[in-house]
């Protein structure tokens, strides 16, 4: 089996250039379940026949049709929505009230939740969370479904687009603009929040080169005033009246520039101006460049990271204009990606576990003509994946999910005593009843999954055919023995007893009506994978 | 690592004085204490909470769209100066019956006005330029409990350390390694974890986080039997607590006080409530006494009020005190949106039969040309309310204190 040799030590000294090495299913696993939710087997072996370069440009630049809006899944008895029929869009809605929002923000989410779980051979969906992350905003405090819906769109709109005009973008994005407090900031009462959070978070961070002051604060604030949002329209609007047209003095760490004060329709350009001046700072290319490494690579920056990864990236993000796309793919075709130390060197968030099982797993989901199962499905496993505390379009605050950012824990903070037998109960749950709605299931096929992988006959190679689809670390081989003697072969151990695994799988293949041969056969494959998925391995990716 | 006692100088504590006999009861007798933490994300309005009866119109006219009315402000007994904010008249009961200490402008010098920054220093105990590894509360449990987790549950200390009740682990209880505290968000749930057979991992960086997480798998089976084991001891709790789900802060100090009563030995617990960030409307414009900011006083006020009636109808209340903190104060005057932009200090209370009653430190006052960027002088480092409860409360030796808090910080007379 060809997974990579063990590394030792937390160090990878690896840099950024290309990668020459081998193009296997570890390495294309590896690359997948990074990019992607889970690394099903199928996209594996679609990407291995490619070369490591195309599959990346894949994975980054081939575009995909935009997916279809949510729609009304909410019609139940106490409620019937007089102006959207059950099944079709309600995002043409002008209309919002305490009866249709918060059903609409939970089809909403469910929406997205099957957007992951459904999603192209693409990073599109890996990247509308990351920016999710980044921009945050929280549907509790937007409280409007449109705009949240909105926002969505925005970011997948520019996943992997320009990320200076994104920052443009979401600056009078309403979601944004509801979520802190731009609407609210005015000459006469300026509010900081924005201000704050667009240098603190969204571009210059908090790094050892930013150096931004209270007053830029203050400062950025006063450019950002003027905007409204109109509630009958659901539009945004640059009021100049609300606009402080005095002029607006930056520190030195933006080089003392002033951004002079505009009066009427034309002050909205004091933003470009703006962000033109964040964009001037280098700091931003080398902090989107660790958030970007941190949230696909590893958790920790060290000295040679930083020097041999994030100062090359920042400086190719600067000189393609702050086009993400290039940047992506010079980290996913690097060395340093590939190292061996690198597989395996992340928790998985709840997302990539509960979105990736159903991947790895070819979960079918009821289709659209089922439409009101298929959100109940999606909403049941997105409430899961909440439980284990990742609340999609709500995370805990403006900085996000802590496990994305917080020192020194990082990813382990995804891990604690309430959420690890959460964990533990999912995959168990899908392992054995499923969630179900109207008698639509989604729940493992066991027999299947096996059915799928080489061999599956010889317990030996449905073991490590398993542990390598389902783990990018290698199981001990103690671990590897246990699991065939104990949970295929009822206890029976050494080679001799092989051929009762075979003779019962070949039964199976053969007389698939020996219905007790059939329970036999998925009794232990159930057993097999609920075990593999309790490991600590599987929290891995 | 051995404590040194310094030699005696003035200040030295008493507690350096009393014979070896003595002293090894009191720290038995400290080992029984609990901490409960109550953190209020997002920054609480201290002016808004306890406020300067004794400069009235200068509050009031610093947030004249937010102030709230002289005549509805609670009253303090022998503190006619100072008055709390109309949504906690159960605070104020408390405070007036002895069991609540409030220390007046609580800061740190330099302070941060960022949510996260703040909140790093507030829980890691760090200055303004520093960052620490570990959080306060972890350095106080390392100190206590050397190598944890190894040689851990002991017949001394077979409960948890620490219990966050919610689902991440607070920095706080950041320990020199891993961390010292469980989280748990139900008693009740716990789940039986296969007992992994434990294999040598190596030194990468997957074989970390596995050792992290067999780790955590670990402990989660270890403790699981002892919390629903002190869980179900309980069967019976005051009838102040609001209905399950009306009240987050209240929910989750009924789970505290149920494991202390049940007997765990568990030394410190965390809880929280959000919403704090209160940038607009944070009253009603037509009525000051109503609104967001008075909902959340008010939630926090009635969670306190039956968690205290709680401890003393379990007969436990000797043996806890509680803190609320939050990242920062706001700014002393209002925005026009009528809320408050993120300021610098706030006042804290300290909670429990075993503090000493009262108002530590003065009102408030500012310059009469008040600008937007003035925010409320520092009085008492929230350090040294650290230092008391470790000193005082659980009866830590100085020089523990200081490698705890990194330095000296003076105690104050509120235990």
């Amino acid at each position: 089996m060809a997974n990579p040799t063990p590394a030792t030590g937390l160090s990878v000294s690896s840099g950024i250039r290309r990668y020459k090495g081998e193009w296997k299913r570890p390495q294309v696993a590896h690359l997948l379940r990074r990019t992607m939710f889970g690394a099903p087997t199928e996209d594996v072996d679609y990407f291995l026949r490619k070369s490591p370069k195309k599959a990346v440009r894949e994975l980054i630049r081939q575009e995909y049709p935009l997916p279809a809006p949510p729609i009304n899944n909410y019609t139940d008895a106490n409620y019937v929505d007089p102006e959207i029929a059950p099944g079709a869009d309600w995002t043409a809605s002008m209309k919002y009230d305490g009866m249709n929002n918060g059903r609409r923000k939970n089809s909403f989410k469910s929406w997205w939740f099957g957007l992951m779980t459904g999603q192209d051979r693409s990073i599109r969906e890996k990247m509308v969370l990351f920016w999710h992350n980044h921009f945050v905003t929280e549907t509790n405090t937007v409280d409007n479904a449109l705009f949240c819906y909105r926002y969505n769109v925005l970011l997948r709109n520019y996943a992997l687009g320009n990320f200076k005009e994104l920052v443009r973008a979401i600056t009078v994005e309403p979601a944004m603009l509801r979520y802190l407090n731009g609407y609210a900031n005015t000459k006469k009462a300026p509010d900081e929040n924005y201000g704050r959070e667009l240098q603190e978070l969204f571009t210059i961070g908090k790094g050892p080169g930013s150096h931004y002051t209270e007053a830029d604060v203050k400062a950025a604030a006063r450019v950002l005033t003027g905007y409204t949002i109109n509630y009958k329209t659901y539009t945004v609007s640059f009021d100049p009246n609300r606009h402080d047209p005095t002029d607006k003095q930056f520190s030195a760490f933006y080089d003392n520039q002033v951004i002079k004060g505009m009066n009427g329709k034309e002050a909205e350009t004091e933003i470009d101006q703006l962000v033109d001046m964040i964009f001037s700072r280098q700091e931003v290319s080398a902090f989107i460049c660790r958030k970007l490494y941190r949230f696909f690579v590893y958790h920790t920056i060290d000295e040679t990271t930083e020097r041999e990864v994030i100062k090359p990236l920042a400086q190719l993000f600067r000189k393609k204009n702050y086009e993400i796309a290039p940047v992506l793919e010079e980290l996913f075709l690097s060395r340093h990606f590939f190292d061996p130390n690198n597989y395996g060197s992340m928790i998985k968030s709840p997302v990539d576990l509960t979105a990736g099982l159903c991947r790895e797993f070819h979960l079918t989901f009821p289709t659209a003509m089922d439409c009101e199962e298929q959100y109940n499905l999606w909403e049941q496993l997105r409430n899961q994946t909440a439980g284990m505390q990742q609340n999609i379009g709500d995370p805990p605050n403006v900085a996000g999910w802590a496990a994305y950012y917080q020192q020194p824990e990082y990813g382990k903070l995804w891990i604690s005593s309430d959420t690890l037998p959460k964990r533990n109960q999912f995959t168990d749950r899908m392992m054995g009843n499923g969630f179900g709605n109207n008698g639509k299931k989604v729940v493992i096929d066991p027999v299947a999954f096996a059915a799928a992988l080489p061999h599956p006959e010889d317990p030996d190679l449905l073991i490590a055919g398993s542990a390598e689809a389902l783990f990018s670390v290698p199981l001990p081989p103690e671990e590897l023995q246990f699991i065939k003697t104990s949970l295929l072969l009822s206890g029976l151990e050494g080679t001799a007893s092989d051929h009762y695994w075979t003779n019962a799988w070949t039964t199976l293949q053969d007389k698939p009506e020996d219905k007790a041969n059939h329970n036999a056969v998925a009794g232990k494959l159930k057993n097999l994978f609920r075990h593999l998925m309790e490991l600590p391995e599987y929290q891995l990716m | 690592m051995p404590v040194m006692l310094p030699a005696l100088l003035p200040g030295v504590s008493l507690q350096a004085l009393v014979s070896p006999l003595l002293h090894t009861v009191i720290r038995e007798e400290a080992q029984d204490r609990v901490l409960v933490l109550i953190q209020l994300s997002g920054g609480n309005d201290g002016l808004n909470t306890v406020i300067p009866l004794e400069f009235y119109p200068a509050y009031r006219s610093a947030r004249t769209n937010i102030a709230i009315p002289e005549d509805k402000i609670l009253r303090l007994e022998g503190f006619d100066g100072t008055g709390l904010n109309p949504a906690m008249p159960e605070l104020q009961q408390l405070f007036n019956a002895g069991k609540v200490a409030i220390i007046q402008g609580v800061s740190y010098p330099q302070p941060n006005f960022s949510h996260f920054r703040a909140t790093d220093i507030w829980l890691t105990g760090a200055d303004a330029g520093q960052v620490l590894p570990t959080g306060w509360a972890g350095r106080y449990l390392d100190e206590e409990y050397p190598n944890f987790p190894k040689g851990y549950p002991s017949v001394n200390m077979p409960d948890p350390l620490a219990i966050q009740v919610g689902s991440l682990v607070s920095p706080a209880l950041q320990g020199p390694s891993l961390t010292m505290g469980m989280a748990i968000s139900n008693p009740d749930n716990f789940y039986h974890l296969i007992g992994d057979k434990a294999d040598p991992v190596n030194n990468s960086r997957a074989g970390e986080l596995l050792a992290y997480i067999r780790e955590m798998s670990v402990k989660t089976d270890q403790y699981a039997g002892v919390i629903r084991k002190a869980a179900m001891k309980v069967t019976k709790q005051s009838g102040k607590y609001p209905a399950a789900g009306k009240n987050a802060l209240a929910d989750q100090l009924k789970i505290v006080a149920r494991l202390i009563a049940g007997g765990l030995r568990t030394r410190i617990y965390l809880v929280s409530m959000g919403g704090f960030d209160t940038h607009a409307r944070q009253t009603d414009a037509k009525d000051t006494t109503m609104g967001t900011h008075a909902k959340l006083l008010a939630k926090l006020s009635e969670a306190i009020d039956a968690f205290q009636d709680d401890l003393g109808y379990l007969q436990v209340s000797n043996r806890v005190v509680g803190m609320t903190f939050s990242e920062f104060g706001r700014r002393i005057q209002s925005n026009a949106s009528g809320g408050t932009d993120h300021g610098a200090a706030a006042p804290v209370f300290v909670f429990g039969e075993g503090v000493r009653p009262g108002i530590i430190g003065q009102n408030p006052t500012w310059p009469s040309k008040l600008t937007v960027n003035d925010n409320l002088a520092l009085q008492y480092d929230f350090r040294a309310i650290y230092s008391t409860l470790l000193e005082k409360w659980f009866r830590t030796e100085e020089a523990v204190t200081s490698a705890v808090l990194l330095k000296d910080y003076p105690t104050l007379s509120i235990i």
